[in-house]
């Protein structure tokens, strides 16, 4: 009954993408089917053209599960948008997650990965050789 | 070899050919030599229960007990004996059994010192029947078929109880030493060493990384130092695990650098074809410790002349 009468139009995206000076910063907060990922990637690639991002940072923490999939997306994302001229840092993958990724084979060479949000903006500022503010407090 | 089955659910296998009772008899027979056994126990208790002491004694066992402890465990146990002879139920002897090996292990009792001890009841009892019986060749081999299939299974189980007792010990120390075994220690900000001391088998390498994965989120470290120094020997399952941990640490952004790779676990991690360039390894600790300050950019500088 509840579904005919509030039929989800555009199921929306359950990832957030805020920018934060020149970086772009993708929370991802529930499991992305396929066709879910494939959004976002097409998003995410748009909005760094769009804000002309010198980095993107997704974070990942929510995650309970990257499949050979998501794992094939967020590196193509990584590659994409090297070529748009922008870095990209995976941050909060959980311990459990890191581990079953390594045993499933998934091949990370390309991707940055940093433990936190925290963490990535400095790995951003060190390989980016752009800080997201000029003067941006708490930030080098 | 017959079968002997008795009602109270013995079935032992005895091989005397001499007596080829079919089992009917042996079974009846049972019934009623049994109860004239329980009472001549009964009634030697304490000479029997002596003698069953003084042999312990002369034959060394058991020293790491007093001669009162010995005495007061030797009453339980024959009080428990004829028990199971009467009842034919080892259930309360088992359990009486393995609160004593609780109570024993700990003092160093050996499993064959309390098999002996054990043999040496059956033989003391035995004997005794040797002497009640010695008129009626007949009569005391009779006594005996009934005897010693109980007497049998009772040696069993308290020493099956004995030994069940001694597992459970070293498993239970096993685990305390596995959760002493990795530690994940912060020697700096950002910088966690993980010396592995003794044989990495694939259980505790597989602990091991859940320590370090935890250890990395919890102290948000950048760089971890493995120190294998103290480590043998790995096969190819455990190196290949080693270098998975150094790739899920990596996912987690700690980089990782391996020190103290003796030249057989190197040359293992070579026949395993390990991506080399991955892998970041240093001669020893301490080698380690400096590469992994350079990583996070931290400089140890002496302070001048310091103490002079």
């Amino acid at each position: 009954m509840r579904d005919t009468e509030q039929p989800p139009p555009q199921e929306p995206l359950r990832v957030s993408i805020l920018t934060q000076g020149s970086y772009l910063i993708a929370s991802i907060h529930t499991a992305l089917d396929d066709g879910q990922l494939h959004r976002f990637r097409t998003d995410l690639l748009e909005l760094i053209g769009h804000r002309r991002s010198r980095g993107v940072i997704i974070d990942v923490a929510a995650l309970d599960v990257i499949d050979s999939f998501a794992c094939h997306t967020l590196r193509t994302i990584a590659q994409v948008a090297r070529l748009r001229g922008a870095e990209t840092v995976v941050v909060g993958i959980q311990p459990d997650v890191a581990f079953t990724m390594v045993k499933l084979g998934a091949k990370l060479e390309s991707m940055t990965t940093a433990l936190d949000l925290e963490e990535g903006f400095e790995r951003l500022a060190g390989i980016a050789a752009v800080t997201p503010l000029p003067d941006a407090p708490g930030l080098r | 070899m017959m079968l002997i089955s008795d009602p109270r659910g013995w079935d032992v296998a005895t091989d005397r050919d001499a007596h080829e009772a079919d089992a009917g008899d042996a079974q009846e027979e049972v019934e009623t030599l049994l109860p004239q056994l329980v009472a001549h126990l009964h009634e030697h208790r304490s000479e029997l229960r002596q003698q069953w002491a003084d042999r312990i004694n002369d034959a060394h066992l058991l020293e790491a007990m007093t001669p009162q402890e010995v005495f007061s465990e030797v009453t339980s146990v024959y009080d428990n004996y004829v028990e199971v002879l009467e009842t034919g139920s080892v259930g309360e002897l088992r359990h009486y059994a393995r609160d004593l090996s609780e109570r024993i292990i700990p003092r160093g009792v050996e499993t064959h010192e309390v098999i002996g001890v054990v043999l040496l009841l059956r033989d003391v009892l035995a004997r005794s029947l040797f002497e009640k019986y010695r008129d009626d060749f007949e009569l005391l081999n009779r006594v005996l078929n009934a005897y010693e299939p109980a007497a049998n299974r009772i040696a069993t189980t308290v020493a099956g109880s004995f030994v069940e007792e001694r597992e459970r010990v070293i498993r239970q120390q096993e685990d305390s030493l596995r959760e002493l075994s990795t530690p994940v220690l912060q020697v700096r900000e950002r910088l966690l060493i993980l010396p592995i001391i003794g044989v990495l088998d694939k259980e505790r390498a597989q602990q091991l990384t859940e320590q370090l994965l935890r250890g990395i989120r919890t102290h948000r470290a950048r760089v971890v130092v493995i120190d294998i120094t103290g480590v043998p020997d790995v096969d190819e399952a455990v190196a290949d695990h080693l270098v998975r941990t150094v790739d899920a640490s990596r996912l987690m952004g700690a980089g990782v650098i391996i020190t103290g790779l003796s030249s057989e676990i190197a040359q293992t991690l070579v026949t395993i074809g390990v991506d080399l360039d991955k892998m970041n390894t240093v001669g020893d600790l301490q080698g380690g410790i400096e590469e992994a300050e350079r990583l996070l950019g931290v400089k140890v500088v002496r302070t001048d002349d310091a103490g002079h």
